[in-house]
């Protein structure tokens, strides 16, 4: 299994989803309203832990959701919320992300006529400038998808100073590794690997520069969910999370059928 | 004009000019795909279609039955069932003029419209490819503000919005509930054609409950029932997606031939059955 450690002298004591849904959930800390768009079970699931974690200080809207949701007017609300302010954070991904935060969710080749077309940009051109703390989420980091420049910018990564910009990426967080992202150096930042993975497989699998602190070898392991947190994500964040999406709710948090 | 309600659904898609600009709902919504599929089989040209905010199924099959000309979107997708293979094709063989945009953008040329307005502002988009390629949108200067760029775009009127209901009446009130997407796109369209998965003789504007979830029939020109008139997609509140049909499209529309085995399947086929 993919989503497993590696490391055969390790007991896979969970799996990536989890480690993942753990992460997501200490990026989100301190957010007051945090939203999450469509077919993101594993975004949504660290969106749901880090409103139990703050005790119920924090609002979590998962679009697509009935039961996790409370919009009345429409597709425009989430936008409009957006735009005043009241959403702190939000997922965005790229078929490509490049090392200035730039992200393509619309294909490869010259547009308009590429030869691989993707979905297009959704709210991404419209979200990344808007949301405070934007998390890039991409679960295939390779040079194919972390690229040395995008295709097509759906959204910059940064913008020229006077442009209204109180939003942008906070975070990018893959299969392999975490990144921060330095607004200032307009650049990313390699913050912790996962276990089981090293720096030197990042860059092997990174088409861009990033920072690297000091000395490589002091890059921290992803911090790995203990037993409670565990509980937590298999119990009660799976009986959440399972209202849009209960295949994953089932497969990969080991859900079972009727336990909501 | 007083609403009509006609009872075939083929003389409803008669009433869809070649060439028009057509609003559709994104799925989750429930397009009126008993009216997309007659519209491919009235054989529909050089339709400009305006995807609110994004199209799936309905707008896959338009494309890859040839009715469609320019696509204006956020994004084109079969969700959990991949990318949509008729676009594709489409992009790669250069034959639809794209305007490509991002979910408010359309919103908001909606909002334009419904208010009668040459154009909206929006936030966002500046610097993007987007709005490199988009040169009916314009750059201006904030003129409340000092040394603010913000992106301008026109007003979206499409000809006609398409939409299915879980309800009508004989006046043409349709209820669409919260999905308040559809009310913008009745209200900033021409005109309006339904289709309704049921057609109620008293009014839905006389229930307060109901009526703010209520499109007026003074935007609507002629409603036709049609039950299951969403599926194989879902409508809230009444049936959910059809996901072994979507996963069986999916695999069909990979290739031309096994696309239109799916039309000859799922959309002629139909009519045949109902001669």
């Amino acid at each position: 299994m993919s989503g497993t450690l590696r490391d055969a002298a390790v007991t896979p004591r969970y799996r990536l989803e989890e480690l993942l849904i753990g992460r997501i959930a200490d990026l989100l800390e301190g957010s007051r309203h945090v939203a999450v768009g469509a077919s993101s079970p594993i975004p949504g699931s660290g969106a749901l832990l880090a409103r139990h974690l703050s005790g119920g200080d924090m609002r979590v809207s998962v679009l697509g959701s009935r039961s996790l949701q409370d919009f009345t007017d429409g597709g425009v609300e989430i936008f409009d919320l957006a735009a005043q302010g009241r959403i702190d954070a939000f997922f965005l991904s790229g078929g490509q992300i490049d090392g200035a935060g730039n992200i393509n969710l619309v294909g490869v080749g010259d547009y308009p006529r590429q030869k691989v077309r993707w979905s297009g940009s959704f709210g991404s051109a419209y979200l990344y400038y808007l949301v405070p703390r934007v998390i890039l989420f991409r679960l295939e980091h390779t040079r194919r998808t972390m690229v040395e420049r995008v295709d097509f910018i759906s959204a910059p990564g940064t913008s020229v100073d006077n442009v209204y910009r109180p939003g942008g990426p906070y975070a990018l967080i893959t299969n392999i590794c975490l990144f921060a992202f330095d607004r200032e150096r307009r650049r990313f930042r390699l913050d912790s690997v996962h276990p089981g993975h090293t720096v030197e497989e990042v860059r092997d699998n990174t088409g861009f520069d990033f920072d690297v602190p000091e000395a490589s070898t002091a890059i921290p392991e992803t911090p790995v969910p203990d037993e409670s947190r565990l509980a937590l994500i298999r119990g009660e964040i799976a009986a959440a999370i399972a209202d849009p999406y209960p295949k994953f709710a089932a497969e990969m948090l080991g859900l079972e059928g009727n336990s909501t | 004009m007083p609403v009509q309600v006609i009872t075939d659904i083929e003389a409803l898609a008669a009433r869809v000019p070649d060439g028009a600009r057509i609003a559709l709902v994104k799925s989750a919504s429930g397009p009126p795909m008993a009216l997309v599929r007659a519209l491919i089989r009235r054989g529909a040209r050089g339709l400009h279609l305006v995807c609110v905010p994004t199209g799936g199924l309905a707008v896959d099959l338009l494309i890859g039955a040839g009715c469609v000309d320019a696509l204006e979107t956020s994004a084109v997708t079969l969700d959990e069932f991949g990318q949509a293979p008729a676009f594709g094709r489409a992009v790669r063989a250069g034959s639809l003029r794209l305007l490509d945009a991002t979910c408010p953008a359309v919103y908001a040329g909606l909002q334009a419209g419904e208010k009668g307005l040459p154009f909206m502002p929006l936030r966002g988009l500046v610097g993007s490819d987007l709005a490199r390629h988009r040169t009916d949108w314009k750059l201006i200067d904030n003129p409340f503000g000092e040394d603010d760029p913000i992106v301008c775009l026109p007003a979206i009127v499409p000809d006609l919005a398409l939409i299915h209901v879980r309800r009508t009446d004989r006046q043409g009130n349709l209820y669409v509930g919260d999905a308040r997407e559809m009310m913008l796109m009745a209200h900033a369209a021409r005109e309006t054609l339904a289709t309704a998965e049921s057609i109620f003789d008293g009014s839905l504007v006389d229930d307060a409950a109901l009526r703010p979830g209520v499109i007026p029939g003074i935007y609507v020109s002629a409603v036709a029932e049609a039950r299951d008139g969403a599926r194989p997609l879902g409508l809230p509140g009444a049936y959910d997606t059809d996901d072994e049909h979507l996963a069986q499209y999916a695999d069909m529309a990979r290739d031309e031939a096994g696309f239109a085995e799916y039309l000859d399947r799922f959309v002629f086929d139909r009519k045949a059955a109902a001669e």
